[in-house]
């Protein structure tokens, strides 16, 4: 797939960009703090209804402005779609596909699926295991958008659950009575167990099919250094049947996960009225990334950890390819932060596919191989040179 | 900012549910150029959700008298009850003329995060009214949402332990994450014809 045109009102730096856009590789050239990065941020955003450097959607809309709008024209086998999207941060934001309003802004995934590299992968590798949780859920939801409600339904529950969990453990502190409680939480832990388990199950198969991917990913970035694997580590793991989240295990069935979560759920159940917090479930999960024998957090360097970061994304990319679907890559500003060796290989990855966009401060620091349309940023206005 | 009273209406106007900054402004201008009489109109009505809607004793539906038309309706099936969330979604089903019986109203979801437990809804009010009744159908029309979900979950746990009574949910289909309010008449009937057995 491509995105063919795109446009934006009042979104970060830009108060108006329109560009035309096109197969193939096209690289976006101005200094530092031009807006090559709000662009690609924007194009990121109809794809994961997100932004890979902001949790909340305020920074997106200019400042000044009280809402932000993003068009784009997506072609996907010769058939194009255009997604509309207003932000509008404290309301809730609104999509139109062909112009047509849809019901909820969720239902535009899938229309655009990107894989973007970007200076923040860093944080994959070094930040915390939110971090890496969402890197699975976003790659989750990127493979199959029925996944962005699974995701939400299982936050709203889980929020639910702890507000139920806070003020039972409350009551149990000042000993007042409170009859209710356990049989409410009894229906939000099967509640929770059973979004709990969706998720879950899809992780782990996911974890399956990425792991070898990532290994030969990393080995192809960096060939002198010790092997990478990713793993699975949850709360459960004990109880999970041996070959969950492995290549050659078998797929994980949401109905034994969340028997497994609700049984946990049942052990743990004072801990949970005492701290007045859900402890098990996907929330408190983990993707283990490891390098040699150590986890590469803590105990990988500079070079290393960049290139971990770099293998993950070269493999979601690989294993979207695989599920049949051709991604739009976006490079924005990594080629400063690579060697030779791994912009070459991550040049070889992108020349192959049918759309590439590219940012930089410096055009030299482009591997040849890209220099396809280029696009001057600058002062405002982006021109095609 | 606008002066005293005409701000004063328009921020009463914009914590209307629906009703946005820009509405507001408009209404309240509407209103002001608009004639006494038809204000007064408005004023009146106004006045009379307050003091002169009552809530049905048996459903707990908005009522006019002390039981609603529907829990006094000779030709209304009473063995089955649907129960519902709130009084729009009595008349979303209504709209379907799918259902013959009578209903239910929670007043409601269980929603810890707005401290809604089972004690702030109608529950109480329902479990003895099947005790009571010729009941032997409930069919739960909660949203299709976590809440909803959640609400009907804790009640067909309620009510497993009442002997002859069949309890059924309304069939998938509704789109989840929704509000029953806002499902379209022929999804709707088709989910209450449609419905399983719990
Ligand atoms: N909401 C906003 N409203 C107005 N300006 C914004 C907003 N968000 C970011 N900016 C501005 O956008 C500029 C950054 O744009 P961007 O990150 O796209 O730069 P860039 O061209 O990618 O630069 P670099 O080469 O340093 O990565 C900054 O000058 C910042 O002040
Ligand atoms: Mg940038
Ligand atoms: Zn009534």
């Amino acid at each position: 797939m491509h995105v063919r045109h795109l446009q934006v009102a009042d979104f970060r730096s830009w108060e108006q960009a329109d560009l035309e856009l096109e197969p193939g590789p096209s690289v976006l050239v101005g200094r530092n703090g031009q807006g090559k990065t709000n662009l690609v941020e924007a194009i990121g955003y109809v794809a994961t209804l997100g932004s890979h450097r902001v949790a909340s959607d305020a920074p997106l809309v200019r400042l000044g402005a009280s809402r932000a709008i993003i068009r784009t024209a997506v072609v996907n086998d010769g058939r194009e779609l255009t997604v509309e999207l207003e932000i509008t941060p404290g309301k809730a934001n609104r999509a139109r596909v062909n112009r047509g309003p849809v019901p909820r802004p969720r239902d535009v995934l899938g229309i655009l699926r990107t894989v973007l590299f970007a200076p923040e992968d860093l944080a994959l590798v070094r930040g915390d295991p939110g971090e890496r949780r969402r890197f699975l859920d976003d790659l989750l939801v990127l493979r199959a958008p029925r996944y962005a409600g699974v995701r939400s339904d299982y936050d709203r529950v889980l929020r639910q659950r702890n507000a139920l969990l806070k003020s039972a453990a409350a009551n149990r502190r000042a000993r007042r009575s409170d009859p209710d409680a356990l049989v409410t939480l009894d229906v939000w832990s099967g509640h929770l167990a059973a979004h709990g388990a969706a998720l879950l199950s899809a992780r782990l198969d996911l974890v399956a099919d990425l792991g070898p991917r990532v290994a030969a990913a990393y080995a192809g970035v960096a060939p002198e250094s010790r092997p990478a694997q990713i793993g699975y580590r949850s709360k459960i793991e004990d109880a999970l049947p041996a070959g969950y989240g492995k290549p050659d295990g078998e797929r994980a069935d949401p109905e034994v996960v969340a028997e497994i979560l609700l049984a946990e759920m049942v052990r743990r159940r004072d801990n949970e009225l005492e701290r007045g917090v859900s402890l098990v479930g996907p929330h408190r999960d983990e993707l283990d990334l490891v390098l040699g024998e150590a986890p590469a957090k803590g105990y990988a360097s500079h070079g290393e950890s960049w290139s971990f970061a770099l293998a993950l994304r070269l493999a979601s990319y690989e294993l979207l390819r695989a599920d049949g679907s051709e991604p739009v890559l976006v490079l924005d500003d990594v080629f400063a932060e690579l060697d030779r060796r791994r912009r070459q290989r991550l040049a070889e990855v992108a020349v192959a596919a049918e759309q590439v966009l590219v940012t930089a401060a410096v055009a030299e620091d482009v591997p040849g191989e890209l220099t396809g349309a280029r696009y001057t940023v600058a002062d405002g206005v982006v021109e095609r040179d | 900012m606008y002066e005293g009273p005409v701000q004063d209406l328009i921020d009463e106007l914009g914590r209307l549910p629906g009703v946005g900054p820009k509405s507001a402004q408009r209404i309240a201008f509407h209103l002001l150029g608009a004639e006494p009489a038809d204000v007064t109109r408005l004023q009146e009505a106004l006045q009379k959700v307050k003091e002169g809607v009552v809530f049905c004793d048996v459903c707990g539906n908005v009522s006019e008298e002390s039981t609603c038309r529907i829990c006094r309706d000779a030709r209304r099936d009473p063995s089955a009850v649907c129960v519902v969330e709130e009084p729009k979604d009595v008349l979303a089903i209504e709209r379907t003329r799918e259902f013959k019986g009578r209903y239910h109203v929670l007043g409601g979801a269980l929603d810890p995060l707005s401290g809604i437990g089972p004690e702030q809804l109608r529950i109480r009010q329902l479990l003895s009214r099947i005790g009571s009744q010729e009941i032997t159908e409930v069919i739960l029309a909660m949203d299709p949402n976590t809440e909803g979900e959640a609400t009907a979950t804790y009640l067909v746990r309620m009510l497993r332990d009442f002997p002859g009574l069949t309890v059924t949910r309304l069939a998938s289909g509704l789109p989840m994450g929704g509000d029953l309010e806002f499902a379209d008449e022929l999804t709707l009937g088709r989910a209450l014809s449609g419905r399983r057995t719990v």
